[in-house]
């Protein structure tokens, strides 16, 4: 922990009503300024106690107190090196170190992922009946049943697709894990939408895990690891920009110059990571948009609005469709709970932040929710299934384009 | 002794969690957004009702323990610091709207809301809550009441005095009252709102909502130097508009802002003045042509309008976000807030601009220029040895200055901890026991808020019912004893 990223806070409040917990509880401690304030404790000698620890964990790490901040604290940088501490300094309960040990052999990893999916893909009706039950035994682990979705078939990416039309770019596409695993036809809708706007869309299928579940819960070696894989696969597929169309693996790749070090981080900034929704405003529209009559409600994934900036692009591009009705969340700023591992380890906090986020989505009214994350679709769906209103629609932004280029209503 | 015992028995009115005694977790609530004063409370509490909030108060009376109330700890002048022998009651869960009622225009709220969210909940229906504080999206409306809180708007549309109706308050030996502006009698509801928490907690308060008006414009106008928008100032007020704000900026403070927000103000000023009018359509374009003429007429090298909402809050947020944002181009500062009158402001400018050159310690300026309440910040690296204590000494002659030209030493922040060593360089004694008078009605026994706005040990066991002799006041002829 850094203390001259600690001093930069003032104290001036500004982050408290943008920070989940707090908005959940309104306690100085699970606030990013109580944080802070802990940080301090603990850099200048107080022991790591289980309290701090714990206010610590219950952070999501949704950093929309960086957006918040009028003084620039780099709290994002701060949480990273305060998980590391403590993963370094915490003894853990061993049911909780067993959990996650379990996660993070886990998801990092396509191929496991993919072996544990078939178990996942439970019926909606077993899930339903052995729910209670694993709630009671480990409320993560039912956490974790509810949120697999029922996955489609999944389609094979080629290692490279073509350009429709004259060539305008090449450009690398990361798969991510759950992304891949989960949500295949979110990647298919991707390199489709690339293609159809004129990209060369080159798959490395070595590449792997990004690091950014690693990075987030305080496991720096891993990440590097994941990080150096990642930037070594895509140089060897000769991309210089790399296209990411998961919120979380897009803010940690943009982040890699900064944690890697020497000549890696230099390796790291040779390659650009950019954020599908950002590259397509920026490449501007080629391909014809055919109207899809729909009312959309676009959620922001954190690592999206406040670790990126983006914003704008995805409404741009959603409202550019003739046809569609963009409708805006309220509290769109406020985390939906999920933050990748945070609905695994912290599900009470999650679930309530989870319901709150499906109350103001289904308020809306809208047809079809879309958001750039796995991970925050996974858990407003399980949350609006939870309420037991009628389902709502959802979809990843690049799928929603993927019709409208595509000339169908039928959303893959 | 008493603080553990009473611990014991508050856990037994309060629901589960709501008191922290972790010594980690107390330290988190040692300051509020002053953070140069800090003491770890005794215990946090951490209530959910105005009868929670009275239980515990009478229990502090049963133990004669002090006790200190915080909303979002957001105050600068050390209002909320805790008492390491007392109860710091925490409302920050106490965040509901009770009751909106737009054809009587008025809003029932808890004391935890924060002052944006009442507007947030009654803007789609046309109306808003006046006051706003430049942290507004934090702060709370209870410490808005205890701090009679203003905000850039306030030179047209006054302080939080003027939007509160009725107050329920818990009263220092623990009773549940309503103080309300129509009551007849003593105006106790005008004395309660900026009592800085010394005469009870505020547990309800009923807001006045405004009509959002007809039309806002907004102009930007940049100056070569202080000296030039000061004038311009002098010339709108003087020419009998009154601008539902004016707000200035000089050139550290723009920097600061441009580092935290990029807010884009014209390059090369040594100030910027904003300028807001809002009322009728006719009324306001007929005024807006005056204040472009007299900012012209006193140099305005440029001027912007903002042609919508965005623009508005692009203007806004460079001067809503100035006192954070000089955490970019400073590793230490000090909020000041003074006040003087407006026609003093380029005598007390130049003065402020003679002591930082003098100190080696910058000040930048941020002010509603309007009302003459000045807020510099006073900058310094709390690394370098001696810094801070001339930082101190600068803040300290700025107050000095205001009171030398007869303004006052807080605007809007309030007296706290932080100014209660300047009260006697304002007041007389005299004064000073006339408000012994008030506090020790309401707080004989000096438990609410002790050590806050006035100097120690000005404490009420040495004033009224005991005091020997005849008042000062009383002696003068000033006032009559019944």
């Amino acid at each position: 922990m850094d203390p001259e990223l600690i001093n930069d806070c003032v104290h001036c409040g500004f982050c408290l009503p943008t920070c989940p917990t707090y908005v959940l509880w309104g306690e100085e401690m699970d606030s990013p300024r109580g944080r802070i304030h802990l940080m301090r404790q603990h850099v200048e000698g107080t022991p790591l106690t289980d309290e701090m620890a714990g206010h610590f964990d219950a952070c999501l790490g949704c950093m929309a107190c960086v957006t918040a901040c009028p003084s620039g604290v780099r709290y994002d940088r701060l949480i990273e090196q305060t998980r590391a501490e403590v993963e370094r300094e915490h003894v853990r309960e061993p049911g909780d170190r067993a959990l996650r040990e379990l996660v993070f052999q886990l998801f990092p990893y396509p191929r496991r992922l993919r072996a544990m999916r078939l178990p996942l893909r439970l019926s909606a009706g077993l899930r339903r009946r052995i729910a209670p039950r694993l709630e009671r035994i480990n409320p993560s682990l039912a956490a974790m049943a509810d949120l697999a979705p029922e996955s489609a078939g999944r389609p094979r990416l080629p290692r490279r697709v073509r350009a429709i039309g004259r060539r305008r770019a090449v450009v690398g596409m990361l798969t991510g894990c759950v992304q891949g695993e989960f949500f295949p036809q979110v990647n298919a809708a991707t390199a489709r939408v690339l293609a159809m706007e004129g990209c060369e869309v080159v798959i490395p299928p070595s590449q792997g895990c990004c690091g950014a579940l690693s990075l987030h819960s305080g496991r720096p070696e891993q990440a590097g690891r994941f990080a150096r894989r990642t930037v070594a696969a895509f140089e060897r597929a000769g991309v210089d920009t790399v296209v990411v169309n998961a919120a979380g693996c897009g803010s940690t790749m943009k982040e890699y110059a900064e944690i890697l070090d020497g000549e890696w981080a230099e390796r790291a900034r040779a390659i650009r990571t950019v954020d599908l929704a950002e590259y397509l405003v920026e490449l501007g529209p080629v391909a014809r948009r055919h109207p899809l009559p729909l009312t959309v409600a676009y959620h922001d994934a954190c690592h999206l609005a406040h670790a990126q900036g983006v914003r704008s692009q995805p409404r741009a591009l959603l409202t550019a469709i003739p046809g569609l009705e963009l409708r805006e969340i309220a509290e769109s700023a406020i985390c939906c709970g999920s933050a990748g591992t945070y609905n695994l380890f912290q599900p009470e906090a999650a679930r309530e932040l989870g319901e709150r986020k499906a109350e103001r989505v289904l308020a809306t009214g809208a047809d079809l929710l879309v958001s750039a994350n796995p991970g925050c679709t996974m858990q407003i769906t399980s949350a609006i299934r939870r309420a037991g209103t009628a389902p709502i629609r959802v979809a990843h932004t690049a799928q929603v384009l993927d019709a409208s280029l595509r000339g169908t209503e039928r959303i893959a | 002794m008493a603080l553990n015992e009473l611990v014991r028995r508050v856990a037994g009115v309060l629901p589960a969690g709501a008191v922290i005694t972790d010594p980690v977790r107390l330290r988190t609530y040692e300051c509020d957004g002053l953070t140069h004063h800090r003491v770890v409370p005794g215990v946090v509490v951490l209530p959910e009702s105005a009868e929670q909030i009275a239980a515990v108060v009478r229990l502090c009376n049963e133990y004669g323990v002090p006790f200190v109330a915080r909303g979002a700890g957001t105050g600068l002048s050390g209002g909320a610091l805790p008492r390491t022998d007392g109860v710091l009651i925490v409302t920050s869960k106490m965040r509901r709207i009770l009751r909106v009622d737009l054809e009587n225009r008025r809003a029932v709220v808890e004391p935890g809301v924060t002052n944006l969210a009442i507007t947030e909940a009654v803007r789609e229906h046309g109306y808003y809550y006046a006051p706003d504080p430049s942290s507004q999206q934090v702060c709370t409306i209870g410490g808005n009441v205890a701090e009679n809180s203003g905000g850039a708007h306030c030179l047209k549309y006054g302080f939080t005095v003027n939007h509160v109706l009725a107050l329920e308050i818990v009263t220092p030996d623990g009773d549940i009252v309503t103080l309300d502006a129509d009551d007849p009698g003593y105006d106790l509801l005008g004395a309660f709102v900026g009592s800085e928490g010394t005469l009870g907690i505020t547990t309800g308060v009923t807001v006045r909502l405004s009509r959002t008006p007809e039309t806002v414009t907004t102009l930007l106008a940049a100056f070569e130097n202080i000296e030039q928008g000061g004038q311009a100032v002098s010339a709108i007020i003087g020419g009998g508009i009154v601008p539902a704000a004016i707000e200035m900026m000089d050139a550290l403070a723009i920097a600061a802002a441009e580092a935290a927000v990029a807010c884009g103000y014209p390059a090369g000023a040594g100030a910027v003045l904003i300028v807001e009018l809002d009322g009728p359509e006719a009324e306001v374009a007929h005024q807006f042509a005056e204040v472009e003429r007299l900012c012209r007429d006193s140099g305005a090298f440029e001027l912007r309008t903002a042609a919508g909402p965005q623009e508005r809050a692009a203007i806004w947020k460079g001067r809503k976000s100035a006192f954070a944002a000089v955490g970019r181009i400073s590793p230490a500062y000090i909020v000041q807030d003074g006040v003087v009158p407006r026609t003093a402001l380029p005598n007390v400018l130049a003065s402020i601009d003679r002591l930082s050159a003098e100190h080696g310690i910058r000040v930048a300026n941020v002010f509603h220029a309007g009302d003459g309440n000045l807020h510099p910040l006073v900058l310094f690296d709390d690394a370098e040895p001696g810094a801070e204590e001339r930082a101190g000494l600068v803040s300290g002659r700025i107050l000095d200055l205001c009171i030398e030209h007869g303004g006052s030493i807080t605007g809007e922040h309030g007296v706290g901890v932080d100014k209660s060593r300047y009260m006697p360089k304002m007041f007389t004694d005299d004064d000073l026991d006339t408000m012994q008078l008030v506090r020790c009605a309401f707080d004989p026994r000096g438990l609410s808020n002790p050590g806050k706005v006035f100097p120690t040990p000005r404490l009420c066991g040495e004033v009224p019912g005991v005091r020997r002799g005849v008042h000062p006041l009383v002696e003068s002829g000033r006032a009559e004893q019944f």
